[in-house]
C-alpha cells in the first residue's frame, strides 16, 4: 500500500520536473520563433527573467545541498562557498578549450594543464556539427562531475578532523577551511593551474548550449534549460537520497546524535557521508555558477556567499527541500530584479521618495530576512515538503512546533 | 634586525587590538554560548562612526560619542535580535547573529555608497616615533599598555564588583542563577554594552594603523579576533588578550616572509588545531556534555 503511494508520488514529481523543463524551454524560445515585434519585453533573451531563472537553478542546488547538511543531518556547517570555489575551478580548469588557454593563462606562459576535456571528446566525435554537440555536452558533463568529486574528495580529507568537533565548533571551522581553500587558489605560486588571482573564463558556459543556424543566429535556445535540467537532475538524487535508509539515518542524527548512536547508526561515518555528498552537489553548482557568471575568480567564494546561502535556507524552512526551492527563486527574484527600483531615485510629481538610491535594495532585503530569522522561524515552509500542502491533515497538526 | 624589531612592533600592535575585539566576542560566548558574528560588524561601524563624527565635531566630543554609539549599537542588537530568541535552539540564535552582520554590512554599504572611508588622523596617536631605529607610529607603542590597563579594570569589574559576579554567576549556570534572584537580562546587556565599548575603543587603534574603511572591513578583525578568543580559551578574558597578543605576533610574521597570501589562511590553521587538539584552549575550563 505504502509502496503504491510512494510510486505515485514519484510519478507525480517526475511529471512536474518534466513540465518546468518543458515551461522553461518553451519561455526561453518564444523570442526565437516569434517574430521581433510580437515578443513582450519580459521574454527577450536580454531579459532579466532568465538570468533570475539561472542563476536561481544554480543557487537552489546549493541551496538543497546546503539543506542536506544543516537541515536533515544538523551539522551546521559554513564551508559551502569554498566547497562550490573548488567545484567552478575544477570545472574551469578542465574545460578552457586548449587553443584558448595561452590567452588565459598569459601571465604564466600557458597553463600546466595541456588539454581539456571536450578537446579529448572531439578528437573521438570531431568537432562540427553534431560530433562538436555531443563532445560538448561530454565534455561539460565530465567536467561537472569531476568538480563536484573534487569538492567531495576534499570534504572528505576535512571531514575526517573537523567533523569531530560539534555545534557552532563545526561551523566556524568549517568556515576556516573555505577561508583557506580561497587563499590557497589566489596563491601566485599555483598560477599555472588556478591562474593565481586573476579569473579562469574562455570555457563553455551556459549560453555554449544555443543551437546556432547556418546564418549564425541563434535557432534554438537550450541556455536556461541546461542549468534547469542539472539542478532538477542533482535535487532528485538528493531527494531519493534523504528518503532512503540512509536519510532517515540523518535525521535521527539530527534529532540525537546519542540515541541515535544507541539505535545502531555509525556516527561518524554517517556525519562524513552526508558532508561528502553535500559538498558534491555544493561543487557541481559551484560548476554552474562558473557556467553563470562566465568565469571563475577566488574572491568571489567568500564567506558572505555561504551567508548568503544559509539565509535562503533559513527562510525557506529549514529541513524542507521544496522550501530552499521556492526561497531561492523568490530571493534571487527580489535581489536582482523585483527590488531593482528601490535603487532609483523616484519623483511622484515634485515630492522626492526619500532614501531611494543605490544600495537601498539590500537594506530593504535585510531587514526583511531579519524579520523572518526572528519571527518567522519555520520560513515559508517548515519541514513540510509541497505535496504535504495537498493532504489531509488533522486539524491541530497547524500551529503545534512554531514556538 | 630593524626588519624583526618592525614585525614585532605591528605584531603586538595589531595583537592588542584584536585581545579587544575578542574580549567581546569570549564575554558573549561565555555567557549565552553565542558566536556574535555582528560583533566585528559593531567594530565597523565604530570606524564609520568615527569619521562621520569628528568630520562634524571637535575631537574631545566626538571621539566619546564614537563610544556612546557604539556601546548603544550593541545593546540594541542584543535585545531586538537575540533577546527574543533566548528559548530557541541555539543555531536561531547564531542565523540571527549573521542576519544582523548581513544588516549591518548593507547598511554601511548604503551609507558610504560602498567607497572606502579613509580614518581621521587623530593627533598624536599617528605621530611617528622612532623606536630602536625602526620609525613607527605612536598607536603601536601605546596599544600594549592601554590593553593591559583596560583588562586590568576589566579583571576587577569581573571579580569585585556585584556585576561582575552576576556575570559570573550566568556564566556558570544560566537557569540556575536566573532562579537566584539575577536580572540576566541586564547582566547581558552589560556584556553586550562592555564588548561594543571594548570594540569602540579597539577600531580608534585599528583604523588609525589601517585607515581605509569599506563595509566590509570589520569581517576579517572580526574572526581573527575570534579565533584569538578560542586559542586563548573562549569565555577567559585573559585567554582572549593572551590569544590575541599571540595570533597578531604570528600573523605578521607571515606576513613577513613570501606567504603573505597566506596570514589569514594561517590564522584559521591556527584555529583548526586548536579545537582539534585543545579545544578548551589555553587558559578555557573543561566543559562536560550531559547527557
Amino acid at each position: 500500500m505504502i509502496e503504491k503511494k510512494n510510486r505515485k508520488g514519484a510519478y507525480t514529481a517526475l511529471l512536474a520536473a518534466a513540465l518546468v523543463l518543458l515551461a522553461v524551454i518553451v519561455l526561453e524560445n518564444v523570442s526565437t520563433f516569434l517574430p521581433k515585434e510580437m515578443v513582450p519585453g519580459v521574454l527577450r533573451p536580454t531579459s532579466q527573467l532568465f538570468s533570475v531563472l539561472k542563476k536561481g537553478a544554480v543557487y537552489s542546488l546549493a541551496a538543497v545541498s546546503m539543506n542536506l547538511l544543516n537541515g536533515f543531518t544538523g551539522l551546521f556547517s559554513l564551508g559551502q562557498a569554498g566547497f562550490m570555489l573548488l567545484g567552478a575551478y575544477t570545472y574551469a580548469i578542465f574545460t578552457v578549450p586548449a587553443a584558448g588557454k595561452d590567452a588565459v593563462y598569459y601571465l604564466f606562459g600557458g597553463s600546466a594543464i595541456k588539454f581539456s576535456f571536450q578537446d579529448i571528446f572531439g578528437a573521438l566525435f570531431g568537432t562540427g556539427g553534431a560530433g562538436g554537440a555531443v563532445s560538448l555536452v561530454l565534455g561539460v558533463l565530465t567536467a561537472i562531475i569531476l568538480a563536484g568529486c573534487v569538492a567531495a574528495l576534499a570534504a572528505c580529507l576535512i571531514g575526517l578532523p573537523v567533523l569531530r568537533l560539534k555545534g557552532d565548533y563545526l561551523a566556524i571551522a568549517t568556515l576556516g577551511f573555505a577561508e583557506i581553500i580561497r587563499a590557497v587558489f589566489q596563491w601566485q605560486a599555483l598560477g599555472p593551474i588556478t591562474n593565481g588571482a586573476n579569473m579562469i573564463q574562455g570555457f563553455p558556459t551556459f549560453s555554449s548550449f544555443n543551437i546556432t543556424g547556418a546564418d549564425g543566429k541563434v535557432a534554438f535556445r537550450l541556455s536556461t534549460f541546461v542549468p534547469f535540467l542539472v539542478a532538477i537532475v542533482c535535487i532528485t538524487v538528493i531527494v531519493m537520497l534523504i528518503n532512503s535508509s540512509y536519510g532517515r539515518a540523518f535525521k535521527a542524527i539530527r534529532e540525537d546524535e546519542i540515541a541515535a548512536e544507541a539505535m545502531g547508526i555509525n556516527l561518524a561515518r554517517h556525519k562524513l557521508l552526508s558532508f561528502c555528498i553535500s559538498a558534491f552537489f555544493a561543487g557541481v553548482s559551484g560548476a554552474l555558477f562558473a557556467m553563470f557568471v562566465n568565469n571563475a575568480q577566488a574572491k568571489v567564494y567568500t564567506t558572505t556567499m555561504t551567508y548568503e546561502i544559509l539565509l535562503i535556507v533559513v527562510i525557506g524552512g529549514i529541513g524542507s527541500i521544496s522550501g530552499s526551492i521556492i526561497a531561492t527563486f523568490l530571493y534571487v527574484a527580489c535581489s536582482e530584479w523585483w527590488l531593482r527600483f528601490l535603487d532609483e531615485t523616484m519623483t511622484i510629481g515634485t515630492f522626492q521618495v526619500p532614501f531611494l538610491r543605490a544600495g537601498f535594495r539590500m537594506v530593504v532585503f535585510s531587514i526583511v530576512i531579519m524579520i523572518v530569522v526572528l519571527f518567522f522561524r519555520r520560513g515559508i515552509m517548515g519541514d513540510k515538503e509541497l505535496p504535504d500542502l495537498w493532504k489531509k491533515r488533522p486539524r491541530k497538526a497547524g500551529k503545534e512546533g512554531a514556538q | 634586525m630593524e626588519f624583526i624589531i618592525s614585525i614585532f612592533l605591528s605584531g603586538i600592535s595589531v595583537g592588542g587590538q584584536y585581545a579587544l575585539i575578542a574580549i567581546g566576542y569570549t564575554m558573549v560566548y561565555g555567557i549565552l554560548r553565542l558566536i556574535n558574528f555582528a560583533h566585528g560588524d559593531v567594530f565597523m561601524v565604530a570606524g564609520l562612526a568615527g569619521i562621520y563624527l569628528t568630520a562634524a565635531l571637535p575631537l574631545y566630543l566626538s571621539l566619546p560619542l564614537v563610544l556612546v554609539l557604539t556601546v548603544a549599537l550593541g545593546f540594541c542588537i542584543e535585545r531586538a535580535a537575540y533577546k527574543p530568541l533566548r528559548s530557541a535552539p541555539r543555531m536561531s540564535v547564531m542565523i540571527s547573529a549573521i542576519g544582523v552582520s548581513y544588516l549591518i554590512q548593507n547598511t554601511a554599504t548604503y551609507i558610504t555608497g560602498g567607497q572606502p572611508m579613509t580614518y581621521p588622523t587623530i593627533p598624536f596617536l599617528s605621530d611617528t616615533v622612532t623606536i630602536a631605529g625602526t620609525p613607527t607610529k605612536w598607536v603601536t607603542i601605546l596599544t600594549p599598555f592601554l590593553v593591559l590597563a583596560l583588562v586590568l579594570a576589566l579583571q576587577q569589574l569581573i571579580n569585585r564588583t556585584k556585576v561582575g559576579m552576576a556575570m559570573r554567576a550566568v556564566a556558570k549556570d544560566f537557569e540556575t542563577s536566573q532562579l537566584m534572584g539575577i536580572k540576566i537580562n541586564s547582566v547581558i546587556s552589560a556584556t553586550f554594552i562592555i564588548g561594543s565599548a571594548l570594540a569602540a575603543i579597539g577600531s580608534m587603534l585599528y583604523f588609525t594603523n589601517f585607515p581605509a574603511i569599506t563595509p566590509t572591513a570589520g569581517a576579517l578583525p572580526g574572526l581573527r579576533a575570534f579565533v584569538a578568543a578560542v586559542f586563548g580559551g573562549i569565555g577567559s578574558v585573559p585567554g582572549a588578550v593572551v590569544g590575541g597578543f599571540l595570533i597578531g605576533i604570528c600573523e605578521n610574521i607571515v606576513k613577513g616572509t613570501d606567504f603573505t597570501v597566506f596570514s589569514d589562511a594561517f590564522t584559521f590553521a591556527i584555529l583548526i588545531l586548536v579545537l582539534l587538539f585543545k579545544p578548551t584552549g589555553l587558559f578555557g575550563e573543561k566543559i562536560t556534555d550531559k547527557v
